[in-house]
């Protein structure tokens, strides 16, 4: 921005008017703070005061309206102006809702919020994007199974180009090998015709899609736009440049030597499901010891899956796919008897209607678990019903229905070196959950799936070369709200890689995987950002200058976007960026900035709030608040008009991560008595929105008790909470709570220095 | 249309839930233009009425802001609330869908200050919290209400509370003459997210909804538990206040049952296990009882079971309970056979808790009339034949847990920029 010039245009209406002065108000941002244009309005976002401000910013007087009135949270159409940077001072939910009304505390707190607003606005610019050379509209999918079928043609019809990666010698997968799939079409009663083959001519026949079969992933490099990957294969390697990536590696059957007490290996009438779909899709079922067609089949449903020494998570589609072969055992010999043994029957949805077309087949279920199987077939079940062991005996099959272990990984590569470190911190386990009382009940233990193999993309990226999982094995996802955003970004997950699922569901995240490759692309050509800070133009920008290589910036990074140049400098892929400021808060020598975003920004605001002398027996607090969970909940205590302490000063981060130590120690030295940091839940449960942000600043205040005794200050003057969202009526009493500790402590008796 | 491209390339989302408020937001990420339709007052739909979600325990507030700041951000996205759709006619390319407004008295001047509902005694039963409570004739509604602007009560029109709440509003916004507004949108693709409603708990004669009230449905359940809810979140008799001590959760109440939904509706076993954490949150010495007859934890969600299942206060009784009574303290009295021990039960509690499952909102006439087929239930499945012009998503297609409806949205976000070609 060339010149800035701010206007101070101040809201009385809401009742912002009766709880403060606004005129001493708009005196303090003409006098004091030197804004040559301050107003005042009783309806600022009526139509009038918006013609109010727009004409000030058409006649070039103004281009950085600070609108002291409600939370950005609303009326942001309103107090958008065209080429103007709008800045926001919460007189209304901060101070008006949630002060008394009239008296000099809230008074000082309004002042206060005018004087951060006037700070901030002077060293912000508008941003302008960064957009990369060399882009590329071409979308790579990895994974010929049906699941990345599904993806290359979801891709090819919506105009890309397509590279189709496939790392055996033929496309189709598992599915290529089904017999018939799982009803997902009414009536959804009958298995149904398996189009892997059709999925395939589809493919073949497409000319915007390349098929590069016998092909892996070598390394994958650059970022969203442009990615450039080197596949190899028997010929050698091939250097392609791409877009965005869809990983659909899908899945492996768990491994059923390691099922030694259901039998495998001591007799070859036991099998796996896999196993006996390759029967019935070539000629039926045959024992495998004499070759003849079983009459007595029984199925051992979560032979692995559901249990803590092999799969914690239940794989899905074992009910239904054994209800399928069952049926599909009934239809070719309606003498046969079929006994499917399970814990808990699980055909949610419609697929209720195959469990019951399945009963009136005569195909008897069992409720119980499987404790093991003999040489000579014989199962003993732990009969829930009659709950006690009983043996099943005179069985001529038994099948093993084991679960689904992802790809994540790549089992046939061998593992990186750089990658067991990776995934090891990556991996996070899950929180308790919270019970009245004293006693915490411990989370059932489990395995943690221990990744095997080496990395899918072999990923050239500071922090190692695979994609980040969680816990249980399965590619990382924000798996509620937005079940495709990962660390990596521009490379989404679907298919049973992301979480055990069907062929019909997996056809389905094919396309919202592919919906937000569309994306990846067509903001690397805005040079915008992506999720959760859609459209944002900034980016960090680094002062090398002053840089002393310390890596933190590359290290923290939750998405990976900062490699390191040769000679050590932090370098940044800025379409891999997601602007969280996580950098900006690492950086110990504060050269990381983005143009509406940056330490001194923030520093500016701390040092622009007054600070009383020690004899008012006024406290100052500081609060950092995430905006998007901490904040909202702060507004909304505002909205339901619960009070929020008069001493306290709040700032808005983007993130928690973005917050630098530095402006906790320079508040202390400024004489404020308290610091507060309110971010979002971290873990493997995490709740932060840029996934990593609120576990790192945590991990920075663990430190911060240093630099306080080093100012001869009491360690929990600093401290960091997790707020939720919905904290509304809790949040103002935990404020509460932290100033009476600080007024435990007395006041900071830096002040007046 | 081989050699004319579509006459519209706008989107129409119908539905204003988790679903259409994800299918909206990306296809406008795309950069296509995008009309997003809620028949309610504000966004978030059935969600916005959860406490939390599972697994993780966190709040559906906290995805739906991001969500919001999206929608904030752009500008080719227009949202209409209070609009219901009429007749759609057309093609793929070429859809003409009428658009019925209903009016809000409460026009884009508001500025939610509150001064209106300040003014009325006037107070109408809360459908936000599942008629729990009352709430003012004029109102916001709910704390994380988007759009952030009041409704008046159609109850409160044409009496005098209505003058009291327009004269309070120093912003001009109360309009008492609003008609709403009826007009047609031309697009060239509609997501059809129209969602669910939970199924009524009246139809359960045997468990005697009207009896008790303690006796309540898993989706009240969700607004007892919340800060924002009818107790401030405590989780309480209804009936009197007190604290409880015996809670049970009756799963399948009405789900796969051939007298009801024939199917399962896949998210109440982990809803009901869910509600066992709220209660075990709230108190120490507390028995939960969860009467099953499978326990549906697919997927990644079993670590979640098992979470729940370590806790010696919540038990599960393999039964469908066969009726509730009311015994003569006044508390509801579960009775049934345990399949297991096949013993009979009568087992009082001071809340019963029926896992209602989901029934389609299409189911109750809310459906398009072109290019899509239901199922014998209301689901909406694309039509084989059709032309991929309106594309299901969310609860409409089937009983879908969050993070599922999220993922068919998206889906029908792309065959949605897929059904009106590239952008021109």
């Amino acid at each position: 921005m060339s010149e800035r010039k701010p206007g101070v245009y101040i809201c009385k209406g809401c009742g912002i008017g009766e709880a403060v002065d606004t005129g001493a108000l708009e005196a303090l941002a003409s006098g004091d703070l030197r804004v040559p244009v301050c107003k005042q309005h009783d309806f600022l976002c009526g139509a009038e005061g918006t013609a109010m401000i727009e004409n000030d910013v058409a006649d070039g007087a103004v281009n950085q309206p600070i609108i002291a009135a409600c939370s950005p949270r609303v009326m942001t159409d309103q107090f958008q102006f065209d080429g103007a940077q709008t800045v926001r001072a919460n007189l209304r939910e901060w101070v008006a809702w949630a002060m008394p009304a009239g008296e000099e505390d809230t008074q000082m707190a309004a002042a206060d919020q005018i004087r951060m607003g006037v700070a901030a606005a002077s060293k912000m610019d508008l941003p302008e994007p960064r957009v990369e050379e060399g882009l590329s509209t071409k979308i790579m999918v990895v994974g010929g199974g049906s699941t990345g079928l599904n993806a290359a043609l979801e891709a090819a019809n919506t105009g890309h180009e397509v590279l189709l990666v496939e790392k055996t010698g033929a496309l189709g997968g598992w599915g290529a090998k089904w017999s018939k799939r799982m009803p997902h079409r009414p009536p959804y009663r009958d298995p149904q015709d398996n189009n892997v083959a059709s999925l395939i001519e589809a493919v073949q026949g497409n000319g915007a899609i390349t098929v590069m079969t016998d092909t892996t992933v070598a390394e994958t490099d650059g970022m969203p736009g442009r990615f450039n990957v080197k596949l190899a294969n028997g010929a050698g390697e091939k250097q392609e440049t791409v877009g965005a990536i869809v990983v659909a590696t899908g899945w492996r059957p768990y491994d059923a030597t390691k099922l030694g007490h259901l039998g495998y290996g001591a007799s070859p009438d036991v099998v796996t499901g896999v196993e006996l779909e390759g029967m019935l899709a070539n000629g039926g079922v045959k024992r495998k010891s004499d070759g003849a067609a079983p009459k007595t089949v029984a199925f051992a449903l979560c032979a692995g899956s559901r249990d803590p020494e092999h799969l914690p998570y239940c794989s899905s589609v074992c009910c239904g796919a054994s209800i399928k072969q069952a049926l599909q055992i009934v239809e070719a010999d309606p003498e046969a008897m079929v006994y499917i043994i399970f814990q808990e029957l699980r055909t949610p949805g419609t697929a209720e209607e195959f469990y019951r077309q399945a009963q009136e087949a005569g195909i008897v279920f069992v409720k119980g678990k499987v404790k093991s199987v003999g040489a000579d077939l014989t199962v003993t079940i732990d009969d829930a019903l009659l709950q006690q062991e009983v043996p099943m005996e005179g069985l001529d099959m038994v099948v093993l229905v084991t679960g689904t272990v992802p790809n994540a990984t790549d089992p046939d590569k061998p593992a990186a070196e750089k990658g067991a470190d990776q995934l090891a911190n990556d991996i996070n386990s899950v929180a308790p959950i919270a019970r009245a009382g004293d006693a915490e009940i411990e989370n059932p233990a489990w395995s943690e799936a221990t990744p095997e193999g080496g990395p899918i993309l072999n990923l050239q990226y500071r922090q190692g070369p695979h994609l980040p999982m969680l816990a249980d094995g399965f590619a990382d996802s924000h798996y509620i709200c937005f079940p495709y955003e990962t660390r990596r970004t521009g490379i989404y997950t679907c298919g049973p890689v992301r979480r055990p699922m069907d062929m019909a569901e997996s056809a389905e995240d094919a396309a919202g995987a592919v919906l937000k490759a569309v994306q990846a692309i067509r903001s690397a050509q805005a040079g915008q950002a992506l999720h959760p800070r859609v459209g944002d133009l900034s980016f960090p920008k680094f002062g090398l200058d002053i840089c002393t290589k310390c890596r933190r910036c590359t290290v923290e990074c939750p998405f990976g976007a900062i490699d390191e140049n040769e000679e050590g400098f932090p370098q940044i892929n800025t379409t891999r960026c997601r602007r969280c400021g996580t950098c900006m808060g690492a950086c110990p020598v504060r050269t990381i900035s983005f143009d509406n975003y940056n330490v001194q920004m923030v520093s500016e605001m701390i040092g622009a709030v007054e600070i009383p002398d020690e004899f008012s027996e006024k406290y100052r607090i500081l609060i950092l608040a995430c905006e998007n969970d901490a904040a909202p909940a702060l507004d909304m205590a505002g909205i339901n008009r619960h009070s929020l302490n008069a001493e306290v000063r709040l700032i808005p981060v983007r993130c928690l991560g973005s917050v630098s130590m530095l402006w906790v120690s320079d508040a202390f030295q400024r004489g404020y008595d308290g610091a507060l940091l309110m971010g979002c839940r971290s873990g493997d449960d995490y709740q932060c929105h840029f996934v990593k942000g609120s576990g790192i600043a945590q991990e920075r205040m663990e430190n911060i008790g240093q630099t306080l005794q080093s100012l001869m200050l009491e360690d929990g003057r600093a401290k960091s909470i997790e707020v939720s969202i919905a904290d509304s009526a809790k949040v103002g009493k935990m404020i509460d709570e932290f100033v009476e500790e600080i007024r435990g402590f007395g006041m900071n008796p830096f002040k007046g220095f | 249309m081989a050699n004319q491209g579509p006459k519209s390339q706008t989107i129409l989302v119908v539905g204003g839930g988790i679903a259409g408020v994800t299918a909206a937001v990306e296809a406008a990420e795309t950069g296509y233009d995008v009309i997003l339709l809620e028949r309610g007052p504000a966004l978030g739909g059935r969600v916005a009425q959860l406490n939390r979600y599972f697994p993780k325990l966190c709040h559906p507030t906290c995805g739906l802001e991001i969500n919001y700041q999206r929608i904030r951000k752009l500008r080719n996205l227009r949202v209409v609330t209070m609009a219901n759709v009429g007749q759609v006619t057309g093609e793929k390319g070429d859809y003409t869908v009428s658009v019925n407004v209903a009016p809000r008295y409460v026009n884009a001047n508001c500025t939610a200050c509150g001064a209106c509902a300040d003014a009325t005694g006037m107070e109408v039963d809360n459908a936000f919290n599942y008629g729990l409570s009352k709430v003012k004739a004029a109102y916001l509604p709910h704390e994380h209400a988007f759009p952030m602007r009041y409704v008046v009560a159609p109850e409160a029109i044409g009496t005098p509370e209505a003058d009291k709440i327009k004269e309070a509003c120093k912003y001009g916004a109360v309009d008492l003459d609003d008609q709403g507004e009826s007009f047609d949108v031309n697009c060239g693709a509609i997501v059809w997210a129209t969602g669910w409603e939970p199924y009524a708990p009246e139809n359960l004669e045997s468990y005697n909804y009207n009896l008790s009230a303690d006796i309540i449905s898993n989706v009240q359940m969700e607004r007892l538990a919340n800060h924002d809810g009818p107790t401030g979140g405590r989780i309480v008799r209804p009936s009197n206040g007190e604290p409880v001590s015996r809670v049970a959760m009756i799963q399948c109440a009405g789900s796969r049952d051939r007298n009801h939904l024939p199917y399962c509706s896949r998210i109440c076993c982990l809803g009901s296990l869910k509600h066992a954490a709220y209660v075990r949150e709230q108190y120490e010495d507390v028995e939960v009882d969860i009467y099953y007859i499978d326990l549906r934890a697919h997927d990644k969600l079993e670590a979640f079971y098992q979470r729940v299942a370590a806790d010696p206060k919540v038990n599960f009784v393999k039964s469908k309970p066969a009726s509730i009574r009311v015994g003569e303290d006044g508390r509801p009295v579960l009775c049934g056979e345990n399949t297991l021990t096949r013993e009979l039960y009568e087992a009082p509690y001071d809340l019963v808790v029926l896992a209602t499952g989901m029934q389609p909102a299409v189911a109750g006439g809310y459906a398009p009339e072109v290019a899509v087929e239901q199922d014998e239930y209301g689901f909406l499945v694309p039509a084989m034949e059709g032309d991929g012009g309106i594309i299901p998503a969310g609860v409409a297609s089937g009983p879908l847990d969050v993070s599922m409806s999220v993922q068919s949205a998206t889906a029908a976000a792309l065959k949605a920029i897929q059904a009106v070609g590239p952008k021109s």
